[in-house]
């Protein structure tokens, strides 16, 4: 056998392949062959590395030197220089690395160290390899948790403080022990990947770049409630990531780790992909439960909650992409391990999209606890061109926008709670001193006019009341009234709407005039 | 492949039927559901016509009406907005000489919008079938339409 000398790993994700990674990793292959190295070097493919807008990356091991904005053009170069005469091509190395060229994993394309428990294999592994995942600790899991009972399972997770990372912010545990103790033959798990939220994308990043860790979380996760079946909603939108997904499943099957009494445990279990077909509010549980039963995505009264009654009225855990992929690593390593990372109220780490006007938007894993200050000018390189922090949109669109008041507060679900903020899916759009407020908050309102469902009135009407109103105001043909119309509709959507989806309006636009409340008042003509 | 072996994949029951009405709607010459293409649903999951329309209709991903070659979506969301996705709703309108929803004359292009594709890292973002492209600029947006233009 060969002695294999370098790994070149590839990213590809719908970033780089939209940089033309694809043509990238081609010429890539047929040059090492033409240079007669491929003996020695194995080009591999792997997930999102974590920065966005630097093109296609490559990343040479053993080294673990970063190239940014590799074109097809440099590989030729790149091959020689680098693979041959082992000198690193300077002009290509990744340029928000200033202190060192050469940097370990954590240190890379975005600035700051990061601890990663969820993200700890993307961008190191390659996802369509089940080897790899094993080759990192992968499936260990599954054996200790076979090895407690259900309940030490759920007291396990229970202990280490796991809150779901959907965005509502529910305990794991409870929901879990809710499951497992309601009576009922058949139980489900389902994995929310419907990733709706705007500007967040880190469930695809999870699902592009390590998807057995899913798979893991929902074993672990379907033992403890004792469901034999999942399932995995995902965006229809999702192309990359459905075709890992299933390639894992199958993987996993052949490994006889989803199928009948795996590892000898009596336990079974397997899973489907489901496929969304564009609703935002089938992010909503119940509302995806709908969808998965083959209806419009309308959400359902509650109580009954899917925990008692859920999928074709059985109960049914629905947990977020993040959450899932949180599970292995705290059964692995232990509830204690877990709470050193954290704050008190909210153990563990955060995944965040953070983007808008930063040097270098992308996507980090950070504490919780970690300031919204911290997050811009230590992990995305503070805002574009040296202008001034003027607001971010934390949460998504169903989230609140935070002024400069807000840069030094402690971020996680419980503390935001108390500010009238809402941490929501790790969305962190930031504005500078440039941006409209007006214009922004007339997206927001068309975004949620359209995503509306029907179903309830609240919502259908006051979503289009409160886009007839944000339009007067931006074409600068607005009342001094419709400002208050707006906090009023709002309010009354908060307390009538039948779910999460108009309920949770009034929060970007109580934040946004509370912060703002001048300058939407100067569009008023006087 | 023909209608018949698409409802064969599956099994007639109620929770395949976004998978069926998903691949439909690839299959057919003008990417969008048809008449036909909703009866022949509802009959082999022998639900009525008028609630297969209710589903399909609900999500955006399925059209009621013929589209062109290529489907344009770009984002509008928030993120979008904010780098200036508007502007290229505009250029894309007056280039193609067409509104949202609508399909250019020569059936190569239909524009549409649609929410978060995922891609704010790179913003403002649209995706031409299953392409996705970002960093959008108008000279861009020229490269990428003429090339779909030159393709037959």
């Amino acid at each position: 056998m060969n002695r294999v000398r370098n790994h070149v790993l590839i990213s590809i994700d719908a970033g780089t392949i939209m940089a033309g990674a694809r043509a990238v990793e081609k010429a890539l292959t047929e040059e090492i062959v033409r240079q007669g190295l491929s003996d020695e070097i194995t080009v591999l493919e792997t997930g999102s590395i974590g920065a966005t807008g630097q093109g296609v990356i490559i990343v040479v091991y053993p080294e673990g030197v970063y190239y940014g904005n590799v074109t097809v053009q440099d590989i030729p170069q790149l091959v020689e220089e680098h693979l041959l005469k082992g000198r690193l091509v300077k002009r290509l190395l990744l340029s928000e690395l200033p202190k060192q060229h050469v940097v370990t994993k954590e240190k890379t394309g975005l600035l700051k160290e990061q601890p990663r428990i969820v993200l700890r294999n993307s961008g190191i592994i390659d996802p369509e390899n089940i080897d790899e995942y094993i080759a990192r600790e992968g499936y260990e899991a599954i054996g200790k948790a076979f090895s407690l009972k259900p309940e030490g399972v759920i007291e396990e997770i229970k202990k280490s403080g796991l809150i779901g990372r959907g965005g509502a912010g529910f305990p794991t545990a409870m929901k879990w022990g809710f499951a497992h103790n309601a009576p009922g033959d058949q139980k489900y798990i389902i994995c929310n990947a419907d990733e709706g939220e705007p500007g967040t994308f880190k469930d695809r990043l999870i699902l592009e770049g390590d998807p057995h860790k899913l798979i893991e979380g929902m074993i672990i996760a379907g033992y403890a409630i004792g469901a034999t079946k999942g399932f995995i909603y995902i965006r229809g939108e999702y192309s990359l990531s459905i075709e890992r997904l299933e390639k894992a499943i199958a993987q996993a099957r052949q490994y006889e780790l989803l199928g009948d009494n795996i590892l000898e445990s009596g336990f079974s279990f397997d899973l489907s992909v489901m496929k969304g077909a564009g609703a935002y509010v089938c992010g909503e549980e119940t509302a995806l439960i709908e969808s998965l039963e083959g209806k419009r995505g309308h959400p359902r009264l509650k109580p009954p909650f899917p925990a008692i009654a859920g999928l074709w009225h059985k109960p049914t855990v629905v947990n977020n992409v993040e959450t899932l992929a949180n599970i292995p690593e705290i059964i692995w390593r232990g509830a204690t391990w877990y709470r050193g990372y954290g704050t008190e109220k909210c153990p563990g780490t955060k995944v965040y999209t953070i983007i808008g006007n930063v040097a270098t938007p992308g996507i980090i894993e950070a504490e919780m606890g970690t300031t919204l200050r911290d997050i811009i000018y230590e992990y995305a390189g503070g805002i574009k061109e040296g202008k001034k922090f003027k607001c971010a949109l934390v949460g998504g669109a169903a989230g609140a926008f935070l002024g400069p008041d807000m840069l030094d507060v402690q971020m996680d679900f419980a503390n935001l709670k108390e500010y009238a903020a809402v941490l929501g899916s790790g969305a962190i759009l930031v504005m500078d001193e440039d941006a409209d407020i007006v214009d922004m908050l007339q997206s927001v309102l068309h975004f949620f006019k359209h995503e509306s469902c029907g179903h309830c009135v609240p919502c259908r009407l006051g979503t289009a009341q409160l886009v007839k109103v944000i339009d007067r105001i931006a074409a600068s043909k607005g009342i001094k009234e419709d400002i208050e119309k707006l906090s009023n509709i709002s309010d009354v959507m908060r307390d009538t709407s039948f779910c999460p989806l108009g309920q949770s309006l009034c929060l970007p636009i109580s934040s946004a005039l509370k912060y703002f409340h001048d300058e939407v008042y100067a569009r008023i003509p006087l | 492949m023909d209608k018949e072996a698409i409802l064969k994949k599956f099994k007639p029951t109620l929770d395949n039927i976004l998978y069926i009405l998903h691949d439909l709607q690839d299959e057919n010459p003008q990417h969008y559901l048809s008449k036909d293409d909703i009866k022949v649903c509802a009959d082999y999951l022998n639900i009525p016509y008028s609630y297969t329309h209710s589903v399909a209709s609900f999500y955006t991903m399925f059209s009621m009406k013929p589209r062109g070659r290529n489907i344009i979506r770009l984002c509008d969301s928030p993120p979008c907005h904010l780098m200036g996705s508007k502007s290229l709703l505009d250029y894309l309108q007056r280039t193609l000489k067409v509104t949202t929803g609508e399909t250019t004359k020569d059936g190569i292009f239909t524009l549409e919008l649609t929410s978060c594709l995922g891609a704010c890292g790179v913003a403002p973002a649209m995706m031409v079938n299953n392409e996705m492209f970002g960093n959008l600029t108008p000279e861009k947006v020229d490269t990428i339409l003429d090339k779909r233009r030159k393709e037959l």
